[in-house]
């Protein structure tokens, strides 16, 4: 089945807040949205965004100093 | 900033008339209006805990404290709004700091201008093993820096330095001790709850290893706030937290997240509070530092010289107001500080602070231990008028003049 969008996890919810500022601010659409539980653990929040933004995503998140924690495909 | 906006703005802020508050080095007053709205907003609006739940409010709150975050690396220079560490006040990020450093057998540094919240955890971490050496600073209490280059041994792991006296306003030479610090390989720590949002602190120019700040003097958020902005030299892995606890992160460890700034904000935080000094931040940055600055150096330069002129009065610290904070202490000659206090404040409405200001090292340091002195200290909000009302009042309770 093709995943219809790409979860990016990170440490913190305030990882996830720093990480959805430099992705806006590289014009990369994003949603925060709770953990799914097929994914993690965690009670706290992630990023979702389009599986063709995934790669630019990981990209700009990177250059920003961001650790992403894991990425998964829903 | 000039003097009349600001006048515009008290009467905005319901002061009461004919009281003038000089004692904005203790907690500044009034605060901006938005202060209050922002933390009005969080109480009616958001209320929930940041991070902890994923709900819309939840991550509402989250965005609060990261706004926050956002608005003081701004205003600091900071590259990494996630290096700062939210506390209760400039004490606790002092506390963290020093607590969490200092080992049995390492030494430290630090000055003869020092507030308690920087003394007492180091004399209490001296009664546990850790050598302290204090640098002896002259009676204007400016900063030897070659003494705290002598003072450094091998075993020195931290200089902590305050960057203003609390006490007479001196300003430390910040960019000179991060030069020494990183040439010899030690950690500074700068104690800047006196000068965050009243000096220009740009911490790429000057990257200072840990900077404590509160939240409630001169970024003008409520009491209960507070930060440490901790720079990349820093070890986390032999940097402990004092108090571990829930983060919101990693819920399913047992053992404490190792990464910023969850390591030490452990606990659900003062979102209010901070909502408040996010607000308070912003408008120091809209006003601007610099424009800021230039206001509270023209008062102090207008206090300097009309305290100076009153026969009976002895003005301590340097004469140049570009040397120091809008802090000002003095005595009247034969005269208790804490009853020319009670006089400035029961005859003249003006409030103030006598005594040592937590700060007794500095006053033995100034040669005013153990009587202290009067303090006045300024704000963005205190106008030329204020100034000169405060020397009517000391020219009255000095006697006469000649």
């Amino acid at each position: 089945m093709k995943a219809t969008a790409t979860i990016l996890l990170f440490p913190s919810v305030s990882h996830v807040l720093r990480a959805e500022s430099l992705l806006k601010a590289k014009g990369v659409r994003c949603t925060l949205i709770p953990v799914p539980r097929t994914v993690g653990s965690d009670c706290g929040v992630c990023i979702r965004v389009a599986p063709k933004d995934a790669d630019m995503a990981a990209a700009a998140l990177r250059e920003g100093g961001v650790t992403v924690f894991g990425r998964h495909e829903i | 900033m000039r003097a009349e906006p600001a006048e515009v703005l008290i009467t905005y802020h319901f002061r009461m008339p004919k009281l003038v508050y000089l004692d904005n080095a203790a907690t500044t007053w009034p605060k901006p209006r938005a202060v209050t709205k922002a933390m009005a907003h969080f109480m009616e609006k958001v209320g929930a805990n940041p991070g902890r739940s994923g709900h819309r409010l939840s991550v509402a709150a989250a965005r609060l404290l990261y706004q926050a975050r956002q608005e003081i690396a701004a205003l600091l220079g900071c590259d990494d709004p996630l290096r700062i560490v939210f506390c209760a006040n400039g004490t606790a990020a002092l506390n963290i700091a020093l607590h969490g450093l200092l080992r049995p057998g390492d030494h430290a540094v630090c000055t003869s201008m020092e507030h308690n919240s920087v003394m007492r955890p180091l004399r209490a971490l001296e009664q546990q093993g850790v050598l302290v050496s204090i640098v002896q600073c002259p009676p204007s209490g400016e900063l030897p820096v070659e003494a705290v280059e002598r003072s450094l041994t091998p075993r020195t792991r931290l200089v902590v330095a305050t960057h203003a006296s609390n006490v007479v306003g001196t300003l430390l030479p910040l960019d000179q001790l991060v030069e020494v610090a990183r040439r010899h390989e030690v950690l500074l720590l700068v104690d800047a709850a006196q000068t965050t949002g009243a000096i220009p602190i740009d911490l790429r120019r000057t990257p200072v290893d840990l900077l404590a700040f509160t939240g409630h003097k001169s970024l003008f958020g409520p009491p209960g706030t507070g930060g440490l902005i901790i720079g990349p030299r820093v070890p986390l892995q032999e940097f402990p937290p004092l108090l571990q606890g829930g983060t919101g992160s990693l819920s399913e460890a047992e053992y404490q997240p190792d990464f910023l700034p969850d390591k030490y904000e452990s606990g659900t935080p003062n979102v209010a509070g901070i909502a408040g000094l996010a607000a308070g931040a912003h408008w120091v940055r809209k006003h601007g530092v610099e424009e800021i600055r230039a206001h509270e150096e023209a008062l102090t330069a207008q206090l300097l010289s009309g305290l100076k002129e009153l026969a009976g009065v002895t003005v301590y610290g340097p004469d140049d107001p570009s040397c120091r904070l809008a802090v000002v202490l003095f005595n009247v000659d034969g005269q208790d500080p804490a009853l020319v206090a009670h006089r400035l404040d029961k005859e003249h409405g003006i409030m103030c602070r006598p005594g040592l200001q937590c700060a007794p090292i500095a006053h033995k340091t100034l040669g005013t231990f153990p009587k202290g002195g009067v303090r006045f200290s300024l704000s963005a909000f205190t106008t030329r008028r204020d100034v000169e009302r405060a020397l009517r009042a000391v020219a009255a309770i000095a006697g006469p003049q000649r």
